[in-house]
């Protein structure tokens, strides 16, 4: 059974981040009213639960907070990956996110290692994916 | 503040884990009456007392699964409820139940999980999506659908693994002790016919040279979802009086749920059991040191230690010392999971989580196998959806 990999399909609130990674950009919302960093894109602030929140491009540089090296695959569309390399970063402006590491030997991950995106632009498909790999 | 401890569970069923199951396939529909007439038989309670149900999904019917379980039981009841909380569902149940009974609203209520696969149409193909995603909604719009899934974050073995790489970073790691909680739970499960692993006794080294699925995690150190299932029924002080078992009362309870993806919570590695775990000894006004057996959800044996931590039995960052200083065995001086846990018992799909609720009852009634504990009054019960993010404590008394 042939598996195609599941793809991001953007929303209209998630747009402009989605948009920013075709151009190799790396963008967040952040609360116009108090302040705060907001990772995954939201229509409300999770901190205050304003709705204004305003776009700024970062450098999408953050932490290594922890990490998985999945030896079976999470699921049947990555048997071709493993080990899968599926960390959680921590963005230099604090929130985290979920991604994966590329360019890496495995004994070399550690835990607070610093990070710089990769952007993969998933061929055939309009879409880039946030990838990360030591800085 | 909560419970007065006046609501008991007096009547429990369970079924035996079974790899591939021996019985009939039956519709969740008919697996919740077989499991409801068991648990009424078992607390000598009629049908006809039964005025609450408590359920989860039914297989059926993706809405309506109160009113389609009371319907199909043929029961009009005064209080019903769909708790949706993973692997924190069935300890979610408790709770629920023992405060409609407290509050008057009902008298007699059965919370029931059934934990067997169910019939398919004969000419559709299968559904896949639970076998592709898992816990995780690949529908348009939600954020694991846009945000986990495409980077393969999906399932529980990458969050347990997040999980325990960083508590490695931060405390350290000592595999022999997460492998020990898996054995401890094996010789409880040695003591228990109807556990999956009766009669299979497991060492360290068994544990630590099983494949690595996601590391840390070994393959014996995960639960193996099986086929089963499993009810209670919670009575009023006035109808417990009626039943013939030693009652097991509510005492206390706590709930907190903080994400759905481990990426968002706050601190991957001081779990909700924490404030859940202190909103239940406060209310049962007990103390860590009056518990008796510890009845923790133990979908890995990284979640066990982490619930011991955090519910306080020892200090942060001090498990894997505790876990090496204390035999966990139903014989032990810190009997946890004494049915053998999910991970030795067997995980019955979302009953797996009642089992640590029957094991309770069943060791505070003294209605355990081999494996009853000489003394046993107070118990600690969690719950544990997700990956850590959904989290129940109760604490389970008798007189
Ligand atoms: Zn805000």
């Amino acid at each position: 059974m042939d598996f195609e990999k599941p793809l991001p399909v953007a929303t209209a609130t998630s747009k402009p981040f989605w948009e920013a990674l075709t151009r190799h950009e790396v963008q967040i919302q952040q609360c116009a009213d108090c302040q705060a960093w907001i990772y995954y894109p939201r229509a409300f602030c999770p901190e205050c639960l304003s709705p204004k929140l305003e776009w700024k491009q970062i450098s999408g540089k953050g932490t290594l907070y922890s990490f998985t090296i999945a030896r079976r695959p999470t699921a049947p569309f990555w048997a071709d990956e493993v080990p899968q390399l599926i960390v959680v970063v921590e963005l230099d402006e604090g929130p985290r996110l979920t991604s994966t590491l590329c360019n890496v030997e495995e004994g070399d991950i550690r835990v607070g290692m610093r990070l710089q995106p990769v952007f993969d632009d998933v061929s055939g498909k309009d879409v880039t994916l946030l990838r990360y790999e030591a800085e | 503040m909560g419970l007065q401890g006046t609501a008991a569970i007096v009547g429990i069923a369970e079924l035996k884990p079974e790899k591939k199951p021996t019985g009939p396939e039956m519709f969740s529909i008919e697996q919740w009456a077989q499991l409801a007439r068991l648990a009424l038989l078992d607390a000598g309670l009629r049908p006809g007392d039964v005025n609450g149900l408590v359920t989860s999904a039914v297989m059926e019917s993706a809405m309506f699964a109160p009113a389609t379980v009371a319907e199909y039981l043929g029961m009009e009841v005064d209080y019903a409820e769909h708790v949706d909380l993973g692997g924190a569902t069935a300890a979610g149940m408790i709770w629920r139940a023992a405060s409609a009974i407290e509050l008057g609203i009902a008298d007699v209520v059965v919370c029931a999980l059934p934990g067997a696969m169910t019939p398919q149409p004969p000419d559709a193909p299968p559904a896949m999506d639970g076998w592709l995603y898992g816990a995780s909604s690949n529908a348009y719009g939600s954020p694991q659908a846009e945000f986990e899934i495409p980077y393969g974050n999906i399932a529980q073995n990458s969050g347990y693994s997040q999980i325990a790489n960083r508590y490695g970073e931060e405390f350290g790691y000592d595999p022999r002790a997460l492998a020990k909680i898996a054995v401890d739970q094996r010789t409880n499960a040695c003591a228990n016919p109807e556990a999956l692993f009766y009669g299979k006794p497991l060492t360290i080294d068994d544990v630590l040279n099983s494949p690595m699925i996601a590391d840390p995690l070994h393959m014996l150190e995960i639960v193996m979802p099986v086929s089963g299932g499993a009810a209670v029924v919670l009575a009023s002080r006035e109808k417990a009086a009626q039943t013939p078992h030693r009652p097991v009362w509510l005492s206390g309870f706590g709930e907190r749920l903080a994400f759905k993806t481990p990426t968002y919570a706050a601190d991957l590695v001081r779990t909700p059991i924490g404030p859940a775990a202190d909103t239940a000894f406060g209310m049962a006004g007990v103390s860590r040191e009056d518990i008796d057996m510890v009845s923790i959800y133990d979908c890995y044996t990284i979640a066990v230690l982490l619930a011991i931590e955090d519910a306080g039995f020892c200090g942060k960052g001090e498990g894997m010392d505790f876990i090496n200083a204390h035999d966990l065995t139903f014989e032990g001086d810190f009997p946890c999971n004494t049915h053998g846990g999910q991970l030795s018992f067997g995980q019955t799909g979302m009953a797996g989580g009642l089992s640590h609720v029957t094991e309770g009852a069943r060791q505070i009634m003294g209605r355990a196998a081999g494996n009853q504990m000489a003394r046993c009054d107070t118990v600690f019960v969690s719950g544990n959806g997700g990956i850590m993010s959904e989290q129940v404590a109760l604490i389970l008394r008798g007189d």
